[in-house]
């Protein structure tokens, strides 16, 4: 019984690793499929859908500066207290609202560019 | 006109290259977009800091007629600045995604620049004359005593410095919820369009505070997002049509008689994918980040992460050419997808009679095919072969184990090195790359 559990799993495990169009048998694996085992082998928990939502999504995101007050004045009552800001692990390729607690030191001034453009020089 | 590779015909020399030559080099110094006018007598550059530079051929020396004139700097304006949208919590950069000129008309130029959420028009004009002999203020502008004035005089226009005047015509905003990528100006020349990620508008020149949406791909629900447009441009001469490209590949043609809101085609064109070699980086590489009409408007041209592609546009169903950039880089889209390298968008673009296309890569280096002879050559922006007409070597990467002298292997090439923005003279042999934070100006070897 217990066998029986651990071949299953067993296999699973060989389909996420393959990609699913390749026959097992198959010898002849293109270099971008030998990039795509490369990439999956350290991003095991990367989407199926590489193209769709989660990269597009974070397209069109860009730019957005997310801030909460809650959040932040919980952190400043963290560092009073000396303890440890929670680390930041961003995982695969997304960011995590909320993990990161912006201070007013953090968040860079967006000043107009004053200076001329070095071209014109 | 234009042959490519370097053989007994034609040669690439280089000519200038404007910018700082310090290793450390500002955000705000990179180019981020390159554009002849339509005479190729004004080269335009704008720049992640949201400012203009344009630069003017000048006349070839009478006394030297084997050397071809030089840019010299013509004008320079913020065109943007950086916008917090504080309703969206939104960063709004003043980065210059676009910039596109208007045929002349008058005296004066325009152009059209835009950033991520508004596009504005520029008027550049020349004054070299000036009103002298007011009767109400001296010269230097100090108001005059009115009881001391007993006679009156008529202002006389006298000639001054040539002063090069750039000024805000047009301000064009608040119609892009996404981030605009592109801009083209139609060919009736009272129009143009402007594209962001899921919409594409069609403004008239003269008026801001309205426009006309003519395509909407976005979902009624964001989850079933699955493309975004990536580039659009009016037809050079049909001024009902317009393509747009996505982020899957595929090229969409619209008339703009057929319906007001041009959301159905009337033309898609997709090559067909081999499906056994689909890889998770299929999508990725093949989506398009330029498209651009050859001049004669029977061709275009689309830029995808490895080839230029040249269809036809009464052939749908597959690319008429297919011009490999660097195809060494596939056995490397781990890496770089690692690095963000696999999303970087590069530009292409077409000679002045269609038969030569160029576009850039990495490590500096840029690539040119000549659609005739089918040769291709790859040059290098490089400080170091820029010496006053000196010819440029060609490059060579090399893809096996052995490398030759005079090669570069691939893992050698700096990924941080990218020409993405190139410009094509609409007439001459001159070509404009902008290599991060220089631009470098090419020509041919005139004999």
């Amino acid at each position: 019984m217990l066998h029986h559990n651990m071949s299953l799993h067993a296999c699973l495990y060989v389909l996420c690793v393959l990609p699913p169009t390749q026959e097992i048998d198959d010898n002849v694996i293109t270099p971008e499929k030998a990039e795509e085992v490369k990439l999956k082998a350290r991003y095991p928990h990367l989407g199926a859908k590489p193209g769709g939502s989660d990269l597009l999504r974070k397209r069109l995101q860009k730019g957005q500066k997310f801030f909460d007050s809650g959040d932040y004045n919980m952190a400043k009552a963290k560092v009073k207290n000396k303890q440890q800001l929670p680390a930041v692990t961003p995982a695969e390729k997304a960011e995590i609202t909320g993990d990161h607690i912006p201070t007013p030191q953090d968040i860079p001034q967006r000043k107009p560019s004053i200076v001329a453009s070095k071209l014109a020089g | 006109m234009a042959g490519v590779a370097g053989g007994n015909d034609f040669q690439w020399c280089f000519s200038q290259v404007k910018g700082a030559i310090d290793e450390d080099v500002a955000e705000a110094d990179i180019i981020s977009t390159v554009e002849f006018n339509h005479s190729g007598e004004l080269l335009a550059t704008g720049d992640k800091g949201g400012r203009v530079v344009i630069f003017q051929h000048e006349q070839e020396c009478k006394n030297r007629p084997n050397l071809r004139g030089e840019y010299n700097v013509y004008s320079t304006f913020q065109s943007h600045e950086p916008e917090f949208d504080y309703l969206k919590s939104l960063e709004i950069e003043e980065k210059i995604n676009k910039i596109r000129w208007l045929p002349q008309q008058n005296s004066a130029h325009f152009l059209l620049s835009t950033n991520d959420k508004t596009i504005k028009l520029w008027k550049i004009g020349e004054r070299d004359k000036r009103a002298e002999g007011y009767n109400l203020k001296d010269e230097d502008g100090r108001l005059r005593d009115p009881f001391r004035i007993t006679s009156l005089r008529v202002p006389v226009l006298m000639p001054m410095d040539l002063m090069v005047e750039a000024s805000p015509r047009r301000v064009f905003a608040n119609a892009h919820t996404y981030h605009i990528n592109s801009i083209s100006v139609n060919s009736d020349h009272q129009t143009y369009l402007s594209a962001d990620d899921l919409r594409i508008n069609l403004w008239h020149l003269e008026i801001t505070d309205r426009s006309f949406n003519i395509v909407d791909i976005k979902p009624a629900n964001m989850e079933e997002l699955t493309e975004v447009i990536t580039a659009a441009e009016c037809h050079p001469n049909q001024c009902n049509v317009f393509v747009y490209s996505s982020s899957k590949g595929t090229i969409r043609l619209c008339d703009m008689r057929t319906a007001a809101l041009c959301d159905s085609h009337t033309k898609f064109f997709e090559e067909p994918e081999d499906p056994s070699s689909r890889s998770f980086f299929s999508e990725i590489i093949s989506s398009i980040s330029d498209v651009k009409f050859s001049h004669s408007g029977r061709y275009m041209m689309t830029r995808d992460y490895l080839s230029v592609k040249v269809w036809d546009l009464n052939m749908e169903n597959r690319p008429v050419e297919t011009y490999q950039v660097h195809e060494y880089l596939r056995s490397k889209l781990c890496s770089l997808y690692e690095n963000d390298c696999i999303f970087d968008k590069f530009e292409c673009c077409w000679n002045g009679s269609d038969s030569a296309i160029m576009t850039g890569s990495y490590n500096n280096f840029f690539r040119m095919f000549d659609r005739n002879t089918r040769k291709d050559i790859t040059l290098e922006a490089s400080r170091e072969s820029s010496k006053p007409r000196a010819t440029l070597k060609p490059r060579k990467v090399s893809t096996g184990g052995k490398r030759k002298k005079d090669e570069i292997s691939v893992d050698s090439l700096d990924f941080n090195k990218k020409i993405l923005h190139t410009a094509w003279h609409p007439k001459e042999n001159v070509i404009a790359v902008a290599a991060t934070n220089n631009l470098y100006i090419f020509q041919d070897k005139i004999n």
